[in-house]
This record gives structure tokens, C-alpha cells and sequence, in this order.
């Protein structure tokens, strides 16, 4: 019984760990870049939804909906003033750097405005606990809305992507750049809609975070962020499918070392599975072998 | 009499040396008149570390070609080896150089030995997959020295991963890694003086094996990996030689670090992912490959935070705006078309063919 309750508790993990890496991996995919401002776009989002919901009184969901807003318009601004400029640049390491330098830019401006000390951050799900086995398992209800949510924007991006226009577009723009402007795709917009989704995602996954997990500090979003990321790694960077279960499976080990073999060491086990895989599997579990040509 | 030919590396080398040389003796005399406040002197230390760890991952990202994240693993290596060493010994040994020295030869060569380790699977992945590896290992390796405890009696050593009451220590045995508090006590044999010395022997070494046979074959790997193996280099050998001895280099600034501090403790903030993308951020401002503008950039960040320290809360967000910028101008391709037409020396050009009209 308390294996099955850890399991959730993994899954649940697990789901905002795939909600991230889906914005990881999107961007990834398309931009062939290292969003390491990823894990920062969290923090803010959470710390709208905070401000909003302590501060201002506003209603959860509208809080949540306004966040999601406002870290859309960050990816689509921080895209276009910080990444745009260097497409095309010469050495990749460039764009790696000004993300890095994007992700520092962002947690000084929190902490400057937040304040280093953590902020309580009250759930924003109101939804009673599901008792199962006699209350042997208790299921939060942030548990179950993490993993609703997390099915719900998989499907609905998987939709998205192979049936319509812009979706495809975005297929297209990852696959060749060069062929996709040919087309007659607009590619630059592209780029700006794949960031904005990737951000808005991540308001979603702060926002399930923080319900679960209720410190917030600036931060919040860099440990996260680089799970995800691994996670990401793990699936196979640049398949959306792969972020999902490299997300879940993370998740699941994660909180069954911290469970039964040491809650310091947890992070390293993940970090070796990670490693595992990759030796055995150089493009993780659902990557695309890219053949090298002379 | 004959003309002494000096060519372009022995030239170029020479200036690195000097420039370091001449801001030695610079801080010297600055200390001697007593025109470096007590906050500057602090730093000294720090940012010889720095520099040789930016020299180091210079090898591995520059010349070799793999963006590494985990240096500040070997790093914390280094540190702890070399002060576990230190700590152990600092009742034999009581001349303090003679165990510095013997400290900094062991944190060496344990990074170097975690880096052959850790590079032989590591190797054969590519780009950022490898760079996610890095990473992964530089946190494992954080988190297992968390988790040490390492006591010593007169059965020997007693290991656990568990506390220090596993350790089973006789009453008057000692424990020297406790856990997540880390080394307390190390002698404090680091300096300026000792830093610069590092630096000049870390440059040395580089700076040889770039323009070494080997160092050629380094970069070979780098510019073509198809085209090198075609022609008959060992590309395994070659990457695992430039790894280990970048990973070893980056263990010889641990052991700086470790001897600087009274207690030294692997957190985040100094050997985490954050320290090793620090150490990035001082190779590619500096210039990828490039080993001088890695020292020069070196200084230039670790003061920049503390020149800008009058402006206090806002230091690290104007530091995150002059790195971004940094990077649009020095990249940024409608940049640097902009940048050459209205470069000084394309300026002049023109003025000068207007004249000949």
C-alpha cells in the first residue's frame, strides 16, 4: 500500500516534471537551443499567481489564467529580444551563454522585487482529497489535477502539432529551417509561437509546483528546470511523447529513492539513470539516431 | 650577428606570460603601499581559482571541443582530496609548502583520475547530450560527498554513507568528512603568491600541449572527427588526454579553493552546476580557444560584481544585462555586418578612396 501511494506520488511529480520538459524539448526541437531560462519562466509565473492571489485577492483560476498570459508574452519578449539577434550565429555556445544570461537577468529582477525570503504560496486547488483502501492511500487533490492537467496538454499538444496548420509548420521548422522559409513558412513566427507555448506550459507546471511544493524564492524554477531538462534528455530531447515519459519516469525515481534508499542521494540516483540510459541509448529512449555523413 | 627568429605561438605565449606576470607584480606593489582595500584582497584568491579553472575548461571547450558542465566536480575533487590530504597529515608534515605541494600533486591527480573515469563513457556521446552528462556527474558527485563520512583512528579509516555514528570510530579517533558539513580545519596555506604560481605552471602546461603535437591532434578532433580518424589519430586516446588533463587542472584550483576556507563544504553555490556554468561564462566571454582572453575575462568577472558593489541590490541584474549584451554584440550576426561597416578601419577606406575621387 505504501508503495502504491509513493507511485502516485511519483507520477504526480512526474507529470510537472513533463510539463516542463514538453517546453524544454519544444523549444529544443525547433530552436536547436538550450532554454536555460526555462526553470526562470516558472518563477515568475508562480510569483504572478502569488501576488495575484495574497495580494490582490483575485480568484485562483483567473490568477492562473493571468499568469499563464503574462509568462507568454515573457517567452515572446524574452525570444525576440535575446535569442532572435543570434539565429544564425556562428558558435551555439552564443545563444547557451545569453540564455544563461536571461535566467540571471530574471531571478535578480525577482529577487530584487520578491526579496530573497520565501513566500508561502497557498494551493490554488480547492479540491478535497480521494480516500482510498480504508485510508491507507490518500490522494491530494493537487495529485490528481497535476496528472488531469499533464494528460490534457499532452493530448491537446499532440492535437495541436499534427493536425493543424501552425502545428505542422512547427514540424517542418524542426525538421529544416532553410526548407521550411522555402515553403513559405514564416519561420521567426513560428519560433515566437513555440516559445509562447513553452512559456505558457510553464506557468501551468508553476503553478502545480508551487501548489504542491508551497516555498517560493527566486529560485524556485532553476532545480525543477534542470530536472526537467534532464528529463527531456532522457526521452529523447525534441519528441514530445519522449519529454512525457522521460518526465514520468523521472518523477516515479525520484520519490521512490528519496523513499527507500536516501532522500540526500535522490537527486544523484536520477542523475545516474540518466546516465545509464544515455550510455545505452546515446539519444534517450525515444531520440532520432541522426546518421553522420562525411 | 644572428637574428633571433621568434615565431608566432612562442610570441603570442610570451605576452600571455608577461601580461600575467606584469598584473602580478602590479597587486604586489598596490598591497605593499597598502592601495588594495581589505575587500580586493579577499578576491585575490578567489580569482587565481578562477583562472586556472577557466584554462582548464578553455582545454576542454576551446581546443578539445566538448562543452563540459561538470567541472565544478572535478573541482570539488580536487577540494576535497587535497584537504582530506592536508587534514591528515597536518601533524606529520609541519612545513606548510612542502604540504601544499604534496596536496595540490594529490588533488590533481585524483580529479584527473575521475576525469579518465568519467570520460571514458562520457566521450562517446556528443554535443549537448554530453553536456547534460557533464552535468549529471558534477551533481553526483556533489551529492555522494554530502553523504561521506570519513573518520580516522588507529584501526585506519572507517567510511560510511550513513553518519558518523556508523563510522564506529574508537573514542579518540577523528572525523574528517562529516557529511554535509564538509572539511572544518583545513590549514589555510592558500595565497596570492601560491595562486600565481599555479596559474604560470597551469599556463605552462596548456600552453605547451596546445602547441604540441598532441595539442594538433586535439584540435583536429575538434575541426573534423571524420576527417582526423581518416587520417589515422586515435581519436579516444586524444579526447581522454585533453579531458583528464583539463579535469586534473580543474582539481588543482579545487585544492586552492579548499585551502583558502577554514571549512570547506560541497553546496550548491560553489560546487554546483551554477559554479561550472560560471567557469563557462568566463571561457566564451573570454573567447572559445582563446587561453589569454579566458585569464583576462577571468579578472574582468569576478571584479565586475564587486566594482559594481556601490550599486548594491542591483549588481547582478546590471551583470546579467552586460552579459547578454556581451553575447548580442560579440554574435549577433546584423551585429557584426553593422560593426564592419561602420568599423574605424572601414571608416578610413572610404574616407581615404572619396579623396582619390
Amino acid at each position: 500500500m505504501r508503495f502504491i501511494s509513493y507511485l502516485i506520488n511519483g507520477i504526480s511529480l512526474g507529470s510537472v516534471y513533463a510539463i516542463i520538459a514538453l517546453g524544454y524539448t519544444m523549444v529544443y526541437g525547433i530552436a536547436k537551443m538550450l532554454n536555460f531560462a526555462h526553470g526562470d519562466i516558472i518563477m515568475v509565473g508562480s510569483y504572478v499567481i502569488f501576488c495575484l492571489m495574497s495580494g490582490a485577492g483575485v480568484s485562483p483560476l483567473v490568477s492562473v489564467l493571468i499568469s499563464i498570459v503574462a509568462c507568454t508574452a515573457l517567452g515572446i519578449t524574452v525570444e525576440a529580444i535575446a535569442y532572435r539577434p543570434l539565429r544564425g550565429a556562428a558558435s551555439s555556445l552564443a545563444v547557451l551563454i545569453t540564455a544563461i544570461g536571461v535566467s540571471y537577468f530574471l531571478q535578480n529582477m525577482a529577487l530584487l522585487i520578491f526579496g530573497a525570503n520565501t513566500k508561502q504560496f497557498s494551493s490554488v486547488i480547492k479540491m478535497d482529497p480521494i480516500i482510498l483502501a480504508d485510508g491507507k492511500i490518500t490522494i491530494t487533490g493537487e495529485t490528481i489535477v497535476t496528472i488531469v492537467c499533464c494528460l490534457i496538454i499532452m493530448i491537446v499538444l499532440l492535437t495541436f502539432i499534427n493536425k493543424t496548420k501552425a502545428g505542422q509548420a512547427m514540424l517542418a521548422v524542426s525538421e529544416d529551417q532553410g526548407a521550411a522559409r522555402l515553403m513559405g513558412i514564416n519561420v521567426n513566427g513560428t519560433i515566437s509561437l513555440t516559445f509562447a507555448i513553452g512559456s505558457g506550459l510553464a506557468a501551468i507546471a508553476g503553478m502545480l509546483l508551487c501548489s504542491s511544493y508551497p516555498s517560493l524564492t527566486p529560485y524556485t524554477g532553476s532545480m525543477p528546470g534542470i530536472k526537467a531538462f534532464v528529463a527531456a534528455v532522457f526521452g529523447g530531447i525534441g519528441s514530445i511523447p519522449g519529454a512525457f515519459i522521460g518526465g514520468i519516469i523521472l518523477g516515479i525515481i525520484e520519490i521512490l529513492s528519496k523513499a527507500y534508499i536516501s532522500s540526500q542521494l535522490s537527486d544523484a540516483i536520477v542523475f545516474m539513470v540518466l546516465i545509464i540510459v544515455l550510455l545505452v541509448k546515446p539519444t534517450g529512449l525515444l531520440g532520432k539516431m541522426i546518421q553522420e555523413k562525411v | 650577428m644572428k637574428k633571433i627568429r621568434i615565431n608566432k605561438s612562442l610570441k603570442d605565449n610570451l605576452i600571455t606570460f608577461g601580461l600575467v606576470t606584469v598584473a602580478f607584480i602590479a597587486v604586489e606593489i598596490l598591497k605593499m603601499t597598502g592601495h588594495i582595500s581589505s575587500l580586493m584582497k579577499g578576491l585575490l584568491v578567489p580569482v587565481c581559482i578562477y583562472i586556472i579553472c577557466a584554462i582548464a575548461l578553455n582545454l576542454c571547450v576551446g581546443i578539445l571541443g566538448e562543452l563540459s558542465l561538470g567541472h565544478a566536480g572535478f573541482m570539488c575533487i580536487g577540494a576535497f582530496s587535497g584537504a582530506f590530504f592536508s587534514k591528515c597529515v597536518q601533524d606529520i608534515i609541519t612545513f606548510a609548502p612542502l604540504r601544499f605541494t604534496l596536496a595540490i600533486i594529490i588533488g590533481a591527480v585524483f580529479a584527473s583520475i575521475f576525469g579518465f573515469l568519467i570520460g571514458i563513457p562520457v566521450l562517446r556521446l556528443k554535443g549537448d547530450y554530453l553536456a547534460i552528462v557533464t552535468l549529471a556527474f558534477g551533481e553526483i558527485i556533489k551529492n555522494v560527498i554530502n553523504v561521506l563520512y570519513v573518520g580516522l583512528d588507529d584501526n585506519g579509516f572507517h567510511f560510511s554513507l550513513k553518519d558518523v555514528v556508523s563510522l564506529k570510530l574508537l573514542p579518540e579517533g577523528k572525523v574528517i568528512i562529516n557529511g554535509a558539513q564538509g572539511i572544518t580545519g583545513t590549514p589555510n596555506d592558500s595565497s596570492f603568491e601560491v595562486g600565481f604560481v599555479l596559474i604560470i605552471i597551469t599556463l605552462i602546461i596548456v600552453l605547451n600541449l596546445i602547441h604540441s603535437r598532441d595539442g594538433r591532434a586535439i584540435m583536429s578532433i575538434r575541426d573534423n572527427t571524420i576527417a582526423a580518424e581518416s587520417i589515422g589519430i586515435n581519436i579516444t586516446k586524444y579526447k581522454l588526454m585533453a579531458f583528464t588533463i583539463s579535469a586534473g587542472l580543474a582539481g588543482v584550483a579545487g585544492v586552492l579553493y579548499a585551502h583558502n576556507l577554514s571549512s570547506l563544504m560541497a553546496q550548491p553555490k560553489n560546487f554546483g552546476y551554477n559554479m561550472s556554468i560560471t567557469i563557462l561564462l568566463f571561457v566564451v566571454l573570454g573567447g572559445i580557444g582563446n587561453i589569454r582572453g579566458s585569464v583576462i575575462s577571468a579578472v574582468l568577472l569576478t571584479l565586475l560584481p564587486e566594482l559594481l558593489r556601490g550599486l548594491s541590490d542591483y549588481r547582478m541584474l546590471i551583470y546579467a544585462i552586460v552579459l547578454i549584451v556581451l553575447m548580442l554584440f560579440n554574435w549577433s550576426p546584423k551585429i557584426l555586418d553593422l560593426r564592419k561597416k561602420y568599423s574605424i578601419k572601414n571608416l578610413i577606406s572610404k574616407s581615404k578612396m572619396k579623396e582619390a575621387e
